[in-house]
């Protein structure tokens, strides 16, 4: 039991996540339970307004909980302060970034924050560290570029790549790939799964796509108004669950092909 | 770059014979100038002008606007309020309060005071509204509320107070004491203290504030320090000097354009340079030389600095923070 323990990095107990209002909370969802394994990466799915993004968020205590309870590394979550908690959770989030005259540099390397002295000096560890991250996300040939030159699907391997170099056991991401075609999009599952794999890091993403989630995760996060269901892909979609992503009955998953089927 | 206008304040006027002369038999009055007029009032201008390009950048970061600024958003404005009310009030309560309001400390307080309401309720109303746009609109409304507020005191108080506002409102450098650049100096250099540790939260402000948070950053205490430095410069360079527009926003991005930088570790005390620099300018020209006027010191920021910046966008097209 305590051998499998070790790989649960973060564990939700009864989570309620939501909106604190005056009168009553507004809640998305509750009795979550979830645990992010290392090493593995885990895809949220779901129909909009479901609250993944919620979750997402709430997970990495951007906001707060209703009720229950989120463990990091077998600790309460609100132990951690919040330069502690980044390093052990980065994010990629929907939200642009303003413009400014940051190089792509520079926005990896405030990844390093967390570990840098009040002044924001990169030492010759955290050098090593951006170095590894844009290595990784094959990022070198724009290094020196400004983030306002760059396209879509290559701001998102930047601000990936600055989530790697702030080196977290967890990695968060909402909708890593929304705005990306489709060549990009596989690209980034692609960097995502290997990130997971060889640097034995836990990712969670949100996605709209299933049929790549089903392909890439190796854990599927099914979110819906009333529970959320958890499982291996191919388990999903033996056991039908994964149409549960579907209102009507004339879009359904093809077990065969992998593959939406339209009635 | 700092050497050259450090020295064309001097140099234009009298003031360069007035060195060559020093060993003349008329040098006690020209020292005396040099010494009680002159330097003072050139360290008030690199002051005012760091103090004000510093204000702007803080506040275009921390709003993440390129529009924004100690002037735009009502800033100054709540400085002026504050100073209104010291000066115009004190006719309309009695003469008892008249002598006070002379004293440039209540004057630097006030400002200070009325600078930091109207700051913290312009970062009240962007918590609710998010949009940039409108939190713009909002410091404007601001800053014709306090403008109506001061006509209403206006219109009730004695000519001589009025005129003693007016003259504050034009802006000048000048009439600052040794005792009183003291004051203006150490609450200078507080605010400064202040600045120093959220130099490095600024740069993670450029990702929004949800990335920041996310790289351990404590928005609040980020949030607080730079609204208390910016109110502390605002405040105590509009009671000192008037409230001079134009240099809170222009310096920075003039500074952002040439260094093509965002980093704020560079930014900073660049645009606080340059800030110096046409403060210092500024008042070369305004000195009118070779005339016994001297022109309102915020026109000529105006006049001299607003050409530029329209210059700088055209050429690089864009405004970035």
């Amino acid at each position: 039991m305590h051998e499998m323990n070790e790989h649960i990095v973060l564990k939700t107990k009864n989570l309620s996540i939501g909106y604190p209002a005056k009168k009553g909370d507004r809640i998305v969802a509750d009795h979550i339970n979830v645990e992010l394994q290392k090493g593995k990466l885990t895809c949220l799915i779901g129909k909009n307004g479901v609250g993944k993004s919620t979750l997402l968020r709430t997970l990495s205590k951007m906001q707060p909980r209703l009720k229950g309870d989120i463990e990091l590394e077998n600790k309460n979550i609100d132990d951690f302060t919040r330069n502690q908690l980044a390093k052990k959770i980065s994010l990629v989030l929907t939200e642009r970034i303003p413009t400014s005259n940051l190089t792509v540099f520079e926005l990896i390397a405030l990844g390093r924050q967390p570990y840098t002295n009040w002044i924001g000096k990169l030492n010759d560890e955290d050098i090593r560290q951006i170095q590894l991250a844009i290595e990784q996300s094959h990022l070198e040939d724009l290094v020196n570029q400004r983030c306002d030159e760059l396209s879509d699907g290559q701001l998102q391997r930047a601000m990936i790549c600055r989530a790697l170099a702030q080196n977290t056991d967890i990695i968060i991401l909402d909708e890593p790939t929304a705005h990306l075609d489709i060549q990009h999009k596989i690209e980034t599952f692609k960097l995502l799964s290997n990130i997971a794999q060889h640097l034995n890091r836990s990712i969670l993403i949100s996605s709209h796509e299933v049929q790549l989630a089903t392909q890439m995760a190796s854990q599927l996060w099914l979110m819906t108004n009333q529970k959320m269901i958890i499982g291996e892909p191919r388990s999903l979609i033996e056991s039908n669950e994964i149409n549960l992503l579907f209102d009507s009955s004339s879009i359904s998953f093809d077990k065969e092909s992998n593959q939406f089927n339209i009635k | 770059m700092l050497n050259i206008s450090l020295g064309s304040v001097d140099i234009p006027l009298k003031s360069v014979f007035n060195s060559l002369w020093s060993q003349d038999a008329e040098k006690e009055t020209w020292n005396y100038i040099i010494l009680n007029y002159r330097l003072p009032k050139a360290i008030t201008a690199i002051l005012v002008g760091c103090g004000l390009s510093i204000s702007g950048l803080l506040m275009q970061t921390l709003f993440r606007n390129p529009l924004a600024g100690p002037y735009v958003l009502g800033i100054s404005s709540g400085a002026s309020l504050g100073v209104a009310m010291l000066i115009l009030g004190s006719s309309i309560l009695g003469g008892s309060f008249s002598g006070l309001a002379q004293s440039q400390f209540l004057i630097s307080l006030s400002a200070s005071v009325g600078s930091f309401l109207v700051l913290f309720a312009v970062m009240i109303v962007s918590k609710q509204v998010k949009n940039t746009m409108s939190i713009l609109i909002i410091g404007l409304m601001f800053s014709s509320l306090t403008s109506a507020v001061i006509s209403v005191l206006a219109y009730f108080s004695s000519a001589e107070n009025l005129q003693q506002y007016m003259f504050w409102g034009f802006g000048s450098l000048g009439n600052l004491t040794w005792t009183e650049l003291l004051i203006f100096f150490s609450i200078f250099v507080l605010a400064s203290l202040l600045i120093l540790p959220v130099i490095k939260p600024l740069n993670s402000l450029l990702l929004g504030e949800n990335y920041a948070k996310s790289i351990g950053i404590n928005i609040k205490r980020t949030k607080n320090l730079i609204l208390i430095a910016t109110s502390l410069f605002t405040g105590v360079i509009t009671a000192f000097a008037g409230p001079i527009a134009f240099i809170g926003l222009a310096a920075p991005h003039m500074t952002k354009l040439i260094l093509n930088t965002s980093n704020h570790k560079l930014l900073l005390p660049a645009s606080a340079l340059l800030g110096a620099n046409i403060m210092l300018i500024s008042d070369t020209i305004a000195q009118m030389p070779n005339s016994e006027y001297t022109l309102p010191i915020n026109a000529i920021t105006t006049m001299f600095g607003a050409p530029i910046v329209i210059w700088l966008l055209v050429r690089k097209k864009k405004m970035v923070l």
